[in-house]
């Protein structure tokens, strides 16, 4: 297990617990007590590191190589998944994957970008950075569940859209404007939940939902840390400085009331306990698939735009007086 | 991943105010950035800010660009509104009070009911001299209003989109829902089959390009301006390829399939004028 420098205190614990149980089972003594007192330390260590990170940490959490991707999710989630592939102009770009599967027992769309889980899949799905065509092919499935009123969940880690010659040649920006404004206006239920990173316009193009939750250890901004502190200091090392600039964690975007709802996730990261953190999913989006199922459609596309209209913080000249 | 482009001189054209070369003395003399010819700048004033060489189109301010687009005392500005700083994000507040102090506008937008050789229309230009054009919760609300107005008085829209930055970092998540808030304007416009002409002039990237600039019914840009999403030196750093020559101009753009038309700027008004007269 990869360990960031801040958890090695718990990591070096939980090794020597580790051992110690293996060295009673070799030996056959009993350090029962030693052992319980430990694992209170460690149990108490764990909660003081994670339940304190900063927002630099929990990005850091959200790219662990060994955090669930979209695929993993997918699999503990769903049932029978079937993988839809393809844009139907140019090619199948695997930097998003998308079909149809069972969600307790109902069929649903699902969509999101995927990143590697080995450099050999990585160089595959382009490090999880999407071309124009990943989007075509996520509108192309998401009109595809409008027509058969099918809800649509979008799982979404992305640290952006690609930043490539031919990503511009084909349209980037094109096809982005067009996932958001098509999304909008989509008449069927729709969720997505940000499972890791949520960078930018790659993000926001399939997040344009009615509930949109956030897993603890999430980040959603206009900019990447290491981006933001390029630009402020040119310097991408002071990164973490950017991070709590930014206000990019699920909490301060709940409290902005972007986000509808925080997932917690196992203490130390979804990458430690990937059956709890997807039970933790499930459970959310039960709950708020329910509730937006139920709601008459015509009402459905009103209020998600009533929502993405409220948001923007300014002052009105005009009404500046009565201030 | 938005490119914000901050103080990139290969990309910025020298303008007047801020031509301070030394051997220009007085700012009176511009340097074309198209063929490095050095240019009288009452002339540039009187050439709508176009090399009287080769063409090369300097880039304008929003006043200058109403005055030279549309009829004379036709404008009517919407309300103007005051950035907040949402996030508190450090010196926010003072870069917004010394944009306004240099360029006498609210916000990198100037939005209002204006009238373009007799036709009527609702129009947004941007003012890259405004924080470079940058969208934060001021000018996503104002293009969100100039659709929604436009909206209920079936009125054209015409959008002169030029901003390098895209999305404003300092409103960080606010910004970027601008990007779906103004999309999302556009697309009520739309869906009343109302004409949306989309107008993309010196620079116009990230989060601007990626929401409504690009929803225009039609989109026409302004010869040699830099259009894309991902900023030209984060590509080159990303996919470590020597760029195209041409990459990101609107010839470029043009040449595979992402614009309708470049129209140069003495002909711009009497285009957009002869557009909108055939979507009455």
């Amino acid at each position: 297990m990869q360990a960031f420098e801040w958890e090695k205190p718990v990591v070096d614990l939980e090794e020597r617990i580790r051992e110690l149980k293996q060295y009673c089972a070799q030996a056959q003594m009993d350090f029962s007590e030693e052992i319980e007192s430990l694992e209170r330390k460690a149990s108490a260590l764990r909660r003081e590191i994670y339940e304190n990170l900063t927002p630099f940490q929990r990005v850091l959490m959200a790219r662990h190589p060994k955090r669930p991707t979209t695929l993993d999710y997918i699999g503990l989630l769903f049932d029978d998944f079937v993988e839809l592939h393809g844009d139907r102009t140019y090619r199948d770009d695997g930097a998003i994957v998308g079909g149809i599967a069972l969600f307790e027992g109902q069929p649903v769309t699902v969509i999101g970008p995927q990143k590697g889980r080995d450099t050999k899949e990585n160089i595959a799905r382009n490090f999880g950075l999407p071309h124009p065509e990943g989007y075509r092919k996520a509108l192309r499935l998401m009109k595809q569940a409008e027509k058969f009123g099918r809800p649509i969940i979008t799982l979404i880690d992305v640290v952006g859209a690609y930043p490539g010659i031919e990503a511009e040649e084909r349209g980037q920006g094109l096809m982005i404007a067009q996932c958001v404004e098509e999304m909008s206006f989509l008449r069927t239920p729709i969720l997505s939940v940000i499972t890791g990173e949520g960078g930018s316009g790659g993000a926001l193009a399939l997040g344009v939902a009615d509930r949109i939750l956030m897993l603890e250890n999430a980040w959603y901004s206009v900019i990447s840390p290491e981006m933001c502190a390029t630009i402020l200091w040119r310097d991408s090392s002071r990164a973490a400085e950017a991070a709590e600039l930014l206000r990019l964690t699920p909490m301060d975007l709940l409290k902005f009331g972007i986000i509808d709802d925080v997932i917690t996730e196992p203490l130390g990261g979804a990458h430690r306990d990937h059956e709890f953190t997807s039970r933790q999913i499930r459970s959310f989006i039960k709950r708020y698939l329910a509730v937006i199922r139920r709601m008459d459609v015509n009402q459905l596309v009103e209020e998600r735009l009533a929502r993405f209209r409220r948001i923007g913080r300014f002052h009105d000249k005009s009404s500046q007086s009565l201030l | 991943m938005l490119n914000v482009f901050k103080g990139k001189p290969k990309y910025m054209t020298v303008k007047p105010e801020i031509g301070k070369q030394k051997e220009f003395p007085e700012n009176l003399w511009t340097r074309c950035d198209g063929c490095g010819k050095v240019i009288y700048n009452k002339e540039l004033d009187k050439s709508g800010y176009l090399c009287p060489e080769c063409g090369y189109h300097f880039r304008v301010g929003s006043a200058q660009r109403l005055a030279m687009l549309v009829d004379k005392g036709s404008f009517v500005p919407f309300s103007p509104l005051v950035a907040s700083n949402p996030l508190d994000f450090p010196g926010y507040e003072d870069k917004v009070i010394k944009a306004k102090e240099k360029t006498g506008l609210d916000d990198a937008a100037l939005v209002g009911k204006a009238a373009i050789d007799g036709r009527e229309c609702i129009l947004a230009i941007l003012d890259f001299s405004f924080m470079g054009g940058s969208m934060g919760s001021v000018v996503g609300e104002q293009l969100t209003r100039a659709f929604e107005r436009a909206t209920a008085e079936r009125l054209p829209v015409v959008v002169f989109s030029g901003g390098g930055g895209g999305a404003r970092m300092q409103e960080g998540i606010f910004s970027l829902m601008q990007m779906a808030k103004t999309a999302q304007a556009v697309g009520k416009h739309s869906r009343a089959g109302l004409l949306f002409i989309s107008v993309l002039t010196h620079p116009t990237m990230g989060g601007v390009y990626a929401s409504f600039a690009s929803l225009g019914d039609i989109i026409l840009a302004e010869p040699g301006a830099l259009i894309g999403f991902a900023g030209p030196r984060i590509v080159e750093e990303t996919t470590r390829q020597k760029l195209p020559s041409g990459f990101q101009t609107a010839e470029y753009a043009l040449e595979h399939g992402m614009l309708d038309a470049i129209v140069p700027r003495p002909q711009m008004a009497q285009y957009v004028s002869r557009l909108l007269a055939w979507h009455r």
